[in-house]
């Protein structure tokens, strides 16, 4: 195989910080080539250069053999480079062929580009209607339209960011039946994942990022996925340790919730019932944007559902706003970490008084308690090990897993009776994940109930008692996570398994003996 | 009171000049909108286009020369706007009011020298053969080249907006800045060209006020037509027909309104009579479109309607319990465009129920990582 | 190659020091307009900002005016910083205050002439809830309608001039003035004045409410449930309805108080300096006190500090008008041009910028 892209050198620094120091490696022609590394290690930023989003500092690059040198995405389109985001680059209130028309150098009229969007998409498995609102499509039919974007421009390398995080597996064996497609018409592929088997699966070679170096390359299918997680990585893990524990009384129970979200493009939760006991982590998966955050925002009182829908302790609260939930023992910590479990500009002490003052006792007579509610911050950063010059910080200042830290230990210090978390480990490093997954482990071990919302199932098969699933804001019926296959799991997530012909669930004294 | 007084034809045509300033403005500021930016500062553009007009109207001694410049003069401020939130990041709202209190002093400033001093008059330019219809000839086509200009525009920005590359481009940035920026789009580059093009749409309307309507300068001569016209972009959910539509019925209460005054009649005496109207219109037109459609929903239609008809009782209650006393009634006309805006404002706000159609990046910062 | 980094946090000594930059390089500016239109900008720079404090011929009139300006400033705009804070930007004071004066004024010519204690803390009540009930009318179309508070509150300004006008013509028109329009003076009516306190200083009851707002807003903001709150709405819409902050009842809670206080603003200046309702009352305090509310960093003592600046750029204005014939509207440039410096210094809060060597690609 001939090579298509080589990078030599690359180096790109921010203030404070080395993204990409000396990075090179070669993609083939026709080759799906991995690009490994953790949040953080510089994957985006070396994807940016070679996209035209960012200039490197130093180092080169040649396409072709010829030195390439992208001062713009369209200068990198017109070279033959393509590209898939992560967070999707659509317009939601626009139609499918105009952002398709956005991503290319000259599109043809709209009349002949609906017409070429039908049959590209036709012709790898993909359908598309090109006049439908983008806002209205599933997560994966929007991912869709990125890919057909590309593909009408006959790219000469494809590069794929995250592209499974928002896929059931069914629509992972789609997708890389297409990649495979396009790999065997002479298109490279450059993968950047950091789920091992896919990588095994897929890709011919791969390449492994940390901290902005590369740290070796591989053969991901001669080599273990183990092997490659601690290249990845830099340490041994510590897997989260998973105590047997009994199970205890009903603690949430949720009841047929309807509910339309005020977003007109977020998703409808219909049906929607589940209860968790004491002691028990419910496992929720499911494609991202399938009712997951209006889910929690039913539960946090954010949002309310109709009334009788939602059972805390026997007690109907689903008229309840947050504050008043709280009080009661239900907790929540919502997916996005900035600007909306905390305020980006105000600093630790004051974000711990966002959602603490209740449960914690720390105001009197509508007075804030400002120094006892710095003393509980402390403690927050010490016992969940917050990497934070102090308490005064502003959340804005702390990396992503040290603030998820925070976030998660200021819900769980306070002693939940109920704690519901959305991707608790969303853009965390591994032992920073690693941590929060036993600090819910523990809670749940203290006989708390705890709903886990995630869309990462080894996250999830590592911390459950329960699964269930998300599908266009309907929940599948809980299933014990033990045992349970990847089939059996993407049926889930796809909802063949509807929620109404649940099986019967697991009896207390069952689960208990099975965990 | 001589309501036989008010001529059709006049009354028409008086519609038309009232308008033009609001529309030229509002469809500015519609396009700055779209492109993301919530420019507040419409009414110290205005301003600014009123007196530059003016100023370089007077001194050049043509009217033409005189909207150009209020166009520059016009961009020229709205490039401050422009600097502050794209260049430095400042937040919109505050950059906006600052716009507009700069722009009210300066013009004040600079016009100083010109209270009193007589514009170049604008000539009438009839539309040949049309201008002899009788009845609409008078009323619709006998204006200056400015009201056919401002009508044209509104064509153009709607026919840019649906079937140019720029104008898909110019949504794109206003839908999703990262986006547009991830594809490659210059999401500042276009926000500033749209700002200028906010600023020099409104520079001509205040020009308009200050060479045409009026014509003289006074301070403070754009009297709030500024914030009206930022309404209006609301009222239109940011589509051109309905800025066009919009920036009519306003300048069609305004034409109202000084007629009465002129003729001496109580606006309480008509004005009931006018939203009942309106309600039989609004029947009239939703029973149409919704058979049309096949998707005719009875029962709210029936509740707006007897809304219209309701609000005309009482407003005729009213004028009858005052016994149409002439010092409510004045405050009623002078003060009828801003009242008409709020209620305009609560009634498509709570129609939209909350979810605001507007561009998703309205108001929003952006900054490229 | 300059370039901007994001500060992981704002700086502390920026947001101090943006204000003061922002003065001194206006005065700048504004000393190159001054040279421009042919005026010695040292000589225009000194009148505006240093004779009516020290110079001996004009400091015993212009003293006492620096409260008598400031008070109405800092009240209104301690009002508006709250709800600036929270993202709720009620740009309407003027008419807020314009009403606030009528409703009070109104309540003590309903007295006339009789002279009674109480009838000056009833005026004080009926000022405070009139400019409250006035801000009421964008919270509650707000609130149950979504009608943006931005636009609402601003038409509210030209409806309450255009009642200013009809009542200063009509209902409250002085019976016996000969037919001129505007009220009865109410300074010069003894239950209705609001006069000099302490001789000398300026100093009327405005002055003393002023300080008090500043004070209980400082209070508010830095202890209170309720200015934490406010501070979190303006951080994030979602984070403070994560925090179960209730949006609507605090929509109304600012545009409630930023209206009654401006309404107070409005009694105290009717009862005062102004005298009585004319078709001329309003001078634009409403509009002015959203930069002193900016340029005050939407904190009580920053505003304080704000107000008695903005307040003497009109007292120095007015005797640059006066003894270099500078134009009147100069000063409204000036502070519109303060305004615009502070929001471009800005950048500095959070930013820092980074002089960097391009290295060769």
């Amino acid at each position: 195989m001939t090579e298509l892209l080589k990078l030599q050198g690359l180096t790109k620094a921010y203030p404070g910080v080395i993204a990409n120091d000396d990075v090179g490696f070669e993609i083939a022609k026709g080759e799906v080539h991995a690009l490994l590394g953790e949040n953080g290690a510089g994957k985006s930023t070396l994807v940016k250069m070679i996209y035209g989003l960012t200039k490197p500092d130093s180092g080169t690059m040649t396409l072709h053999g010829e030195t390439y040198v992208p001062t713009s995405p369209q200068a990198a389109r017109a070279a033959g480079v393509a590209m898939v985001f992560q967070h999707f680059s659509l317009f939601e209130a626009l139609n499918v062929a105009e952002n398709v028309a956005l991503g290319m150098e000259n599109p043809p009229k709209m009349k002949d580009l609906a017409k070429s969007i039908r049959e590209v998409s036709e012709n790898y498995g993909l359908p598309l209607d090109p006049d439908r609102t983008v806002g209205d499509l599933s997560a994966g039919e929007r991912q869709r339209v990125e890919i057909i974007r590309c593909l009408l421009q006959d790219p000469k390398l494809l590069i794929m960011d995250e592209p499974t995080s928002v896929l059931t597996p069914q629509e992972v064996e789609i997708l890389f039946k297409t990649l495979r497609q396009l790999q065997s018409e002479g298109t490279s592929i450059l993968y950047i994942s950091h789920k091992l088997e896919e990588i095994r699966s897929l890709c011919d070679e791969a390449t492994i990022l940390r901290l902005g170096k590369v740290v070796g390359t591989c053969d991901p299918k001669a080599t273990s996925a183990r092997d490659m997680a601690e290249l990845m990585v830099g340490e041994t893990l510590h897997i989260p340790t998973r105590d047997a524990k009994p199970s205890g009384a009903e603690l949430l129970s949720v009841k047929d919730i309807e509910f339309a979200p005020q977003n007109p493009f977020g998703t409808r939760l219909k049906n929607l019932s589940l209860t968790v006991k004491a002691g028990e982590v419910l496992g929720i998966g499911g494609v991202a944007g399938n009712g997951q955050d209006e889910l929690l925002s039913v539960l946090s009182g954010e949002a309310r559902a109709q009334s009788g829908s939602v059972t805390l302790e026997g007690k109907e609260v689903s008229k309840l706003g947050p504050n008043a939930r709280r009080k009661l023992g239900l907790l929540t910590a919502p997916e996005e970490r900035l600007g909306h479990a905390a305020a980006p500009n105000m600093s630790l002490i004051e974000n711990t008084a966002l959602t603490a003052i209740i449960r914690k006792k720390l105001s009197k007579n509508n007075f804030i308690n400002w120094s006892k509610t710095e003393s509980f911050a402390k403690e927050i950063i010490k016992t969940y090990d917050v990497r934070t010059p102090s308490a005064a910080a502003a959340a804005r200042s702390l990396s992503g897993g040290n603030l998820q830290k925070f976030v998660i230990g200021r819900e769980v210090m306070q002693d939940p009776k109920v704690l519901v978390v959305n991707q608790p480990t969303w853009g965390v490093d591994a032992s920073a994940a690693a941590s929060i997954r036993q600090a819910l482990l523990d809670l749940a071990a203290n006989g708390a109930a705890v709903i886990c919302i995630s869309q990462d199932l080894d996250e999830l098969m590592e911390i459950s008692d329960h699964f269930a699933a998300l599908n266009e804001g309907r929940l599948s019926a809980p299933r014990l996570a033990k045992g349970l296959t990847v089939d059996e799991i993407g049926l889930m997530m796809g909802g063949a398994d509807g929620a109404s012909k649940a099986e019967p669930e697991a009896e207390p004294e069952t689960m208990g003996a099975s965990a | 009171m001589d309501l036989g007084s008010i001529s059709l034809v006049a009354f028409l045509a008086s519609l038309m000049v009232a308008s033009t300033p609001i529309l030229l403005a509002a469809l500015g500021e519609m396009i700055t909108e779209r492109a993301g930016v919530l420019n507040l500062g419409v009414e110290g553009m205005m301003i600014i286009g009123a007196i530059c007009g003016f100023a370089i109207a007077v001194e050049s001694g043509s009217a033409a020369v005189g909207f150009v410049g209020a166009a520059v003069g016009g961009a020229l401020l709205s490039m401050l706007f422009a600097i502050l939130t794209q260049f430095l990041f400042a937040t919109q709202v505050p950059s906006g009011l600052a716009l507009t209190l700069v722009g009210v002093g300066l013009a004040s400033f600079i016009g100083q020298p010109y209270v009193g001093a007589a514009p170049p008059a604008v000539g009438k330019m009839p539309i040949p053969v049309l201008e002899q219809i009788p009845f609409f000839g008078p009323a619709l086509f006998q204006h200056d080249a400015m009201v056919y200009v401002s009508l044209l525009l509104t064509l153009a920005i709607w026919a840019f907006l649906k079937f140019t590359r720029g104008g898909l481009i110019l949504r794109a940035v206003g839908e999703n800045h990262d986006a547009a920026h991830a594809l490659g789009y210059k999401v500042r580059l276009v926000r500033v060209m749209a700002i200028g093009f906010g600023g020099a749409m409104a520079g001509l309307g205040g020009a308009y006020i200050s060479l045409i309507r009026v014509p003289q300068w006074t301070d403070g001569i754009t009297g709030g037509v500024g914030w009206i016209a930022l309404a209006i972009v609301v009222f239109a959910s940011w589509k051109p027909g309905r800025v066009l539509f919009g920036a009519y019925l306003f300048g069609g209460l305004t034409a109202l309104q000084l007629n009465l005054q002129a003729a001496n009649v109580p606006l309480l005496l008509v004005l009931p009579y006018l939203v009942m109207l309106a309600g039989v219109v609004y029947l009239a037109i939703a029973v149409a479109a919704g058979s049309w459609k096949k998707t005719l929903d009875v029962k709210p239609t029936l509740k707006t309607f007897a809304q219209f008809i309701g609000s005309g009782l009482a407003l005729l209650l009213v004028g009858i319990a005052t016994n149409y006393a002439s010092g409510l009634d004045l405050l009623l006309l002078s003060s009828a465009p801003f009242v008409a805006t709020i209620v305009v404002l609560v009634v498509i706000s709570a129609r939209s129920k909350g979810a605001s159609n507007g561009p998703a990046m309205l108001g929003k910062t952006f900054q490229a990582h | 190659m300059i370039s901007l980094v994001k500060r992981p946090q704002p700086s502390k000594a920026w947001v101090v020091a943006t204000p003061i930059l922002a003065v001194l390089i206006t005065m700048i500016l504004g000393g190159l307009l001054f040279a421009a239109m042919g005026k010695d900008p040292f000589v225009a720079i000194r009148t505006i900002f240093w004779d009516p404090l020290f110079n001996p011929d004009f400091a015993a009139y212009s003293r006492p005016q620096l409260l008598v300006k400031a008070a109405p400033l800092i009240l209104i705009a301690i009002g508006l910083s709250l709800g600036f804070k929270a993202g709720i930007w009620n740009i309407g004071a003027e008419g807020q205050y314009i009403i606030g004066a009528i409703t009070g004024a109104s309540v003590g010519l309903a007295f006339y002439p009789m002279e009674a204690w109480f009838i000056f803390p009833l005026m004080v009540i009926a000022g405070a809830l009139g400019g409250m009930l006035w801000g009421m009318i964008p919270a509650i179309l707000k609130t149950k309608f979504n009608a943006p508070e931005i636009l609402v509150s601003l038409m509210l300004v030209y409806f309450a001039e255009q009642i200013m006008i009809a009542v200063s013509l009509g209902a409250l028109r002085n019976p016996d003035g000969n037919g001129f329009p505007g009220s009865r003076n109410l300074a010069q009516y003894a239950s209705s004045a609001n006069p000099e306190l302490i001789a000398g200083t300026g100093a009327h009851w405005g002055v003393i409410a002023a300080f008090a707002a500043v004070v209980a807003a400082y209070v508010l903001l830095s202890k209170h449930l309720l200015g934490f709150q406010i501070r979190v709405t303006g951080e994030s819409t979602r984070a403070a309805g994560f925090a179960g902050i209730n949006a609507k009842r605090l929509i109304i809670f600012c545009l409630g108080i930023s209206g009654a206080l401006a309404g107070l603003a409005g009694l105290f200046e009717v009862t005062g300096p102004a005298g009585q309702i004319t078709t001329s009352f309003n001078t634009g305090y409403g509009f002015t006190a959203i930069i002193v509310a900016f340029l005050g960093r939407l904190n009580p003592i920053g505003i304080l500090l704000a107000g008695l600046l903005l307040a003497l750029t009109f007292i120095g204005g007015e005797l640059a008008q006066f003894m270099l014939s500078l134009p009147s509207a100069s000063i409204q440039v000036f502070q519109g041009m303060l305004l615009m410096t502070l929001l471009a210094m800005d950048i500095f809060v959070n930013y820092k910028v980074v002089l960097r060597k391009k290295e060769a690609v």
